[in-house]
């Protein structure tokens, strides 16, 4: 199923929420809607899904017009934030509630029913738990029996709203990499909402960035961390530093410092530098593009952290890069910094 | 606390034995003491007499007498109107609240803040005010009363006006209990049955209701009560006709007037009775209340 939304537009009261968004999904995909609160990505996906209606614009699934079904009528599995798991009924029957309101034409008998829904709680690994109740169960287990909820309904998409939010470091690790291999077995078109990079680029095919109603950039999760489109999206994806620089007759000026990089045939004019806090070669003083002391090291994990105050004329900022483990960096060490990659976008973007 | 230590008398108490006060969770026991015993005096004074007394005047003739008060014509026709009444009222008010809670709690709609206080007015009207608005609308020199009189209606000082005025008087009690309880619960599991297909007549009897049936019966039991205990409104549109427009309340207060007591504390023991069973059935579903309130914290 291919899902196709055209220049949707949501106002709520003063608040633009989607401003003028397009986006295609192919069958198949696997699909993250990332980007900070506010920037609109769940009010696409409930747009879709039919709980709420765009002021201007189509959404269309395999070029058939969405919008003119309710959200019963699209066949599309939610699953949402908060489960919102009926908690006066049991995991079974919240699992075959779906299958119970169906017209009765197409209702099937009591005992498929129950087979059906024996199936989906083995296919969530969760057969054991069919006679407890909400209440009763884990954050993670509660996420798994509403995606088996929304699943029982056969649906053609699958829409899924921060799905790991809710749950500790731990769970939500093991729930992504359970989520990818469902997805690989079951392969229905998925659509999942999230704040949190690390989350996207991980689980899904593709990755759309979003900030403040509008989309930033669509791309595979590489190519969205390696090649960013936008300032927002270079900011807000991988941990980056960014300095405010001028661009002037196609040299860098940070400060009262002519930064000896070459300007990436940006236009003239205030400009943001991006650095990923690992692209830095770390040299003796008066041999890179950039220089400052370390403040501080936090010597602990994969690599370790250091601040570092660069100082340039009349203003001093503080950085934290990436330094490698076996670098000694001390407090009080003057050092250079050379960009090995970076990012130069004007200042208004 | 405070009053812990402005007691000198306390004080002192405190220097004897150190380790008594230095729990500053709790009260020293005098305090306790006075506090509990205060309350209690005042519940058997207020609250608990008054209900023996209810009964034993009911019993002062013997049982047999008790039960042939009872049995005469006139309190059975009080009898059967009220139950008649509150069944009637009951339904409406629980129709009509569980949507009017519904529309409040789950939509966002121009002039809602003005629906809820509206709401509220019969609980901050006097039941007599609430009674003669009745008067004024359908009394011989009322707004619809000259129609009335013409094609033969009878509504004021005859049952429908009875039932108008007690379902208006106990109109907040389900409306108020449904309302927290909704938004508490808001509409996701309404969103995620729609998602999965379900009609609106569907969701709503699988979901919404089964939510909040505790709550609703809750209601419904506190505006029974009052259905069946409404005196001034009822009082004002009844014109007191004997056998016929009479409700327990108000045959109590006639009974009491002819100096009939035994006869009177009878059928007040009656609705004393209403009253306790009641409170105990309004304890069972506050605990119920209270279970559900935990299933749906976490």
């Amino acid at each position: 199923m291919t899902i196709e939304v055209r220049n949707i537009t949501k106002q709520f009261g003063a608040f633009k929420a989607l401003d003028n968004v397009d986006l295609k999904v192919e069958t198949g995909e696997l699909l993250a809607l990332l980007g900070p609160s506010g920037s609109g990505k769940t009010t696409l996906l409930r747009i879709i899904a039919g709980l709420d209606w765009p002021d201007t614009g189509s959404v269309s699934f395999d070029g058939e017009n969405a919008l003119s079904r309710g959200a019963g009528e699209r066949h599309v599995g939610f699953v949402f934030q908060h489960y919102a798991l009926f908690r006066h009924m049991s995991v079974f029957e919240n699992v075959a509630f779906g299958l119970r309101v169906q017209p009765r034409a197409v209702r099937r008998d009591e005992a498929a029913i129950r087979r059906r829904v024996r199936e989906l709680l083995d296919l969530v690994q969760l057969d054991w738990l069919a006679d407890r109740y909400p209440s009763q169960l884990s954050g993670g287990q509660r996420q798994r029996i509403a995606l088996a909820r929304a699943l029982a309904i056969e649906p053609r998409i699958l829409l899924l709203d921060e799905p790991f939010g809710a749950l500790d470091a731990k769970v939500r690790k093991e729930l992504r990499k359970w989520l990818r291999t469902l997805h690989e077995e079951i392969h229905v078109t998925s659509i999942f909402v999230t704040h949190d990079q690390e989350e996207a680029l991980e689980v899904a095919n593709r990755v759309v960035v979003m900030d403040k109603g509008r989309i930033e950039q669509i791309g595979a999760p590489g190519d969205v961390y390696e090649d960013p489109a936008t300032a927002f999206v270079h900011g807000f994806i991988g941990e980056s530093i960014m300095l405010p620089v001028e661009v002037r007759d196609g040299r860098i000026q940070f400060g009262d410092r002519l930064l000896d990089l070459e300007s990436q045939n940006a236009r003239p004019g205030p400009s943001k530098l991006f650095i990923r806090r690992h692209d830095f070669a770390l040299g003796p003083a008066g041999s890179g593009a950039l220089e400052g002391a370390v403040t501080h090291v936090r010597a602990f994990g994969p690599t370790h952290r250091a601040d570092i105050l660069l100082n340039t004329a009349g203003q001093e900022t503080l950085i934290e890069i990436d330094a490698p483990r076996d670098r000694d960096l001390k407090p009080g060490d003057f050092v250079s910094l050379q960009p090995r990659r970076y990012r130069i976008f004007a200042a208004q973007d | 606390m405070t009053i812990a230590t402005a007691d000198p008398a306390l004080a002192a108490d405190a220097s004897i034995a150190p380790l008594a006060r230095r729990d500053s969770r709790t009260e020293p026991r005098l305090v306790r003491f006075l506090v509990i015993g205060f309350a209690l005096t005042f519940l058997s004074v207020f609250v608990v007499l008054p209900l023996v007394l209810v009964f034993s005047e009911a019993f002062s003739r013997g049982v047999g007498f008790y039960l042939a008060a009872l049995g005469d014509p006139e309190a059975l026709a009080a009898i059967r109107l009220t139950l008649f009444t509150a069944a009637i009222s009951v339904t409406l008010n629980l129709v009509f609240g569980i949507i009017a809670a519904w529309a409040i709690a789950k939509f966002e709609f121009r002039g809602k803040t003005f629906l809820t206080t509206l709401i509220d007015l019969p609980f901050s009207v006097s039941p007599v005010i609430s009674g003669l608005v009745f008067v004024l609308l359908f009394g011989a020199q009322g707004f619809f009363g000259p129609w009335l009189m013409v094609h033969g209606v009878h509504i004021l000082f005859a049952v429908p006006a009875i039932v108008l005025a007690t379902s208006f008087v106990t109109f907040p009690f389900v409306v108020r209990e449904l309302i927290p309880l909704m938004q508490e619960q808001g509409s996701l599991e309404e969103e995620a049955a729609i998602s999965l297909g379900a009609g609106g007549w569907q969701t709503f009897l699988r979901v919404t209701l089964p939510n909040i049936k505790w709550g609703l019966l809750y209601g419904v039991l506190l505006c029974n009560a009052r259905a069946m205990g409404e005196f001034g409104a009822v009082s004002v549109v009844s014109g007191h006709i004997r056998g016929e427009t009479n409700t327990m309340p108000l045959l109590v207060e006639i009974l009491y007037n002819e100096y009939q007591m035994v006869a009177s504390f009878a059928v007040a023991s009656l609705l004393a009775l209403l009253a306790l069973v009641t409170l105990i059935a309004k304890t069972i579903l506050e605990a119920q209340i209270e279970e559900g309130r935990h299933v749906s914290d976490d």
